[in-house]
């Protein structure tokens, strides 16, 4: 079991690696920094004098080596932009996204899990058929369109809820939450229901899927004929097989949520990360895309590897044949 | 070995002599939208206390659904339409679906083909056994666990104190039918529903598991209802045996005669496919043309367009049970003699 978290452990530190050689290519590829910093009256010696002070004038291995070393200990250069550095920027708006995108997550799993299985049980039922109906909406309106129709029923109309920002917010040290305040937590509720809108219907349609297909089961009929109430068929013994796939599922759209929000917090006006990445596009800020690249790729191989964890965790088969399987075969 | 009973509540008087089971003139439809298909077509059989019977047949004849209909698992779109299943005096077929649920496990159990998908991958095998036990009996975690662990040892898995904290996918597909055949019986049923317990499992292993059946059903005078395509099986386990086809028992009576003198030629044609090591054939026969399907039922006999007896009579007139010597036999030409040696 230690040797297969270790192995998980090892397999993610080598994405990481492969990551941070693209993230180095950037620099080497899109122009030349030295050009970019400078203007174009500056002489030969203080062009010299940059490139020796940027480490530019060492060879490819070394310079990739420093590349890494600074990475490490959180140093991704300094912003062409805004002259800042780039940890801190993105330290400052991080914390945003992220309660984002785990509260929308937490509500998407908590309501579209249970009408997945509510869907699945009582198929064919009005209730049933009128849930399919509204998640086959849900997947399809963008989370953009979801936004601005509430800010139009709720901040417009009703004015119950701020259109746009993130409200009061409390600092712990480098991290801040909107948690702690009313103003954050009314803040937080349109934009995490229209990310969650999407989810919540997607998360319906896989449970419901893979209940069906769960509920066919041998060992499903083998659980009635024994007469176990439904309770413990439907939720003991057929969720628990359909959880691989959603783990999975979650797993990728927290990851693409912290990468993607960027629509819905452009519509909100929310301070996460989307904004300052959109910016550094437009402002080809190099430094930050590439700091952007390596986060997001490390978010998304931290959850991938406890993706995998957990499935040796509800999976007894996969503890012992030692391979994790990637989607949930049939 | 057993296990001391659990005693909730005396059993309703035993009904028609003392059946566990007692199906009459039981019919099962399946409504769809080209009309009624019936694929059970009005069965009447017993099954005493300690008695195994086998019902056999090919694909198609009804046996499986008998079984389902038993332990009320039909299919949503199928119906029990006509006649009545009663179980220790009681009858069933018309219960709630919740009194059926108490029923399931603690009064009917059932066995299934596939040992290797009939248990949750997910939960251990302990698990599945304790699950089952506590919600037909009253009893404790502890106590639960201590019983799991003496099914486990009567029905032959070696040091079971492991093996309840064990998943089914460290049991060997022999070793998960005994697993199988405890969770059926932890609730001490008076019926068991045997729906091919052998057929997925190596002609070796097959042996034990029949061996264990017959063990287990002695022991606690348990009916059992065993449904097999395979005659070989029957002979082996079954006191008395039902011949199925198309919906209908065509021949039932003791295993013993049943074997020795079939009476309806079907039966024969079953037999006669039971490889021998004793007598030497060129060829196993056959039963020539397929079962009927369930819209295209021929008149009279079901079994006429197949048979090399069949007469006028037999393609109009559909022939009830009779008596023949120990048994019964559903056909037109019991007295020929012919009839009474293997064709």
């Amino acid at each position: 079991m230690i040797s297969m978290v270790l192995k998980r452990v090892g397999n993610a530190v080598a994405v990481m690696i492969a990551v941070a050689f693209v993230a180095f290519m950037i620099f080497q590829f899109l122009g030349d920094p030295v050009q970019l910093m400078l203007n174009e009256q500056a002489s030969q010696a203080e062009r010299d004098a940059l490139r020796i002070r940027l480490g530019l004038d060492q060879n490819f291995v070394m310079q990739f080596v420093t590349f890494i070393t600074r990475v490490v200990q959180g140093d991704f250069g300094i912003s062409y932009r805004n002259q800042q550095e780039v940890m801190s920027l993105i330290a400052e708006r991080f914390p945003a996204t992220l309660e984002l995108v785990l509260v929308s997550t937490i509500i998407a799993l908590s309501i579209g899990i249970p009408l997945g299985v509510y869907a699945a049980i009582r198929k064919g039922s009005p209730v049933a058929r009128l849930l399919t109906i509204f998640s086959m909406i849900g997947v399809s309106i963008p989370s953009f369109v979801i936004g601005i129709l509430l800010i139009l029923v709720f901040a417009v109309q009703l004015n119950w809820l701020p259109a746009f920002g993130r409200g009061e917010i409390v600092h712990f040290g480098s991290w801040t939450t909107g948690l702690l305040t009313p103003s954050g937590r009314q803040a937080l509720i349109m934009p995490a229901m229209s990310l969650a809108l999407f989810q919540i219907s997607f998360i319906m349609r896989l449970v419901t899927a893979e209940m069906l297909e769960v509920l066919r089961a041998d060992y499903i009929k083998f659980a009635r004929a024994r007469g176990l109430p439904n309770r413990l068929v439907h939720f003991r013994h057929a969720l628990r097989n359909c959880l691989m796939p959603v783990v999975t599922m979650t797993g990728m759209m927290i990851g693409d949520l912290i990468a993607f929000a960027l629509v819905t917090e452009t519509v909100f006006q929310w301070p996460g990360m989307g904004q300052l990445f959109v910016q550094a596009v437009m402002f080809i800020d190099m430094p930050v895309m590439a700091a952007y690249l390596m986060i997001v790729s490390a978010i998304f191989v931290t959850i991938n590897t406890i993706v995998d964890l957990i499935y040796l965790w509800v999976d007894p088969r996969l503890r012992q044949a030692g391979v994790a399987r990637g989607y949930h075969a049939h | 070995m057993t296990i001391a009973p659990v005693h909730i509540s005396p059993h309703a008087p035993a009904h028609s002599a003392g059946a566990v089971l007692d199906i009459r003139k039981l019919v099962v439809e399946f409504p769809t939208r080209r009309g009624i298909l019936t694929a059970i077509r009005g069965i009447d059989l017993t099954i005493g206390r300690g008695e195994i019977l086998g019902v056999v047949g090919e694909s198609g004849a009804g046996k499986s659904l008998t079984g389902t209909a038993v332990i009320g698992l039909l299919e949503s779109s199928g119906r029990v339409a006509e006649g009545e299943i009663h179980v220790c005096g009681r009858r069933i077929d018309n219960l709630p679906r919740r009194e059926m649920q108490k029923l399931r496990g603690r009064t009917i159990g059932a066995i299934f083909q596939d040992p290797l998908t009939s248990l949750n991958p997910l939960l251990t095998v302990g698990d599945q056994l304790t699950e089952t036990m506590r919600v037909h009996l009253p009893l404790s975690r502890a106590q639960a666990a201590d019983r799991a662990i003496k099914l486990l040892q009567e029905v032959g898995i070696p040091s079971p104190e492991l093996r309840i904290t064990q998943y089914p996918h460290q049991f060997s597909g022999g070793m998960r039918q005994r697993v199988v055949i405890a969770l059926a019986l932890c609730a001490e049923p008076e019926l068991v529903i045997a729906d091919e317990p052998t057929t997925a499992l190596d002609v070796s292993i097959q042996a034990q598991i029949t061996a264990l059946l017959k063990r287990v059903c002695r022991d606690r005078g348990t009916a059992m209802m065993l449904i097999t395509h395979d005659m070989g099986v029957i002979a082996e386990t079954a006191d008395r045996v039902a011949v199925m086809y198309a919906g209908r028992i065509v021949e039932i009576g003791p295993v013993a005669s049943i074997i020795r003198a079939p009476r309806h030629p079907y039966t024969k044609g079953l037999i006669g496919s039971i490889p021998s090591l004793t007598d030497r054939r060129e060829r196993l026969v056959q039963i020539d043309g397929a079962m009927p399907r369930l819209n295209a039922m021929p008149s009279g006999c079901a079994f006429h367009p197949r048979c090399r007896y069949a007469n006028e009579q037999c393609r109009n007139d559909r022939p009830p049970l009779l008596p023949a010597g120990t048994s019964e036999a559903a056909c037109w030409h019991l007295d020929r003699e012919e009839v009474s040696h293997v064709a």
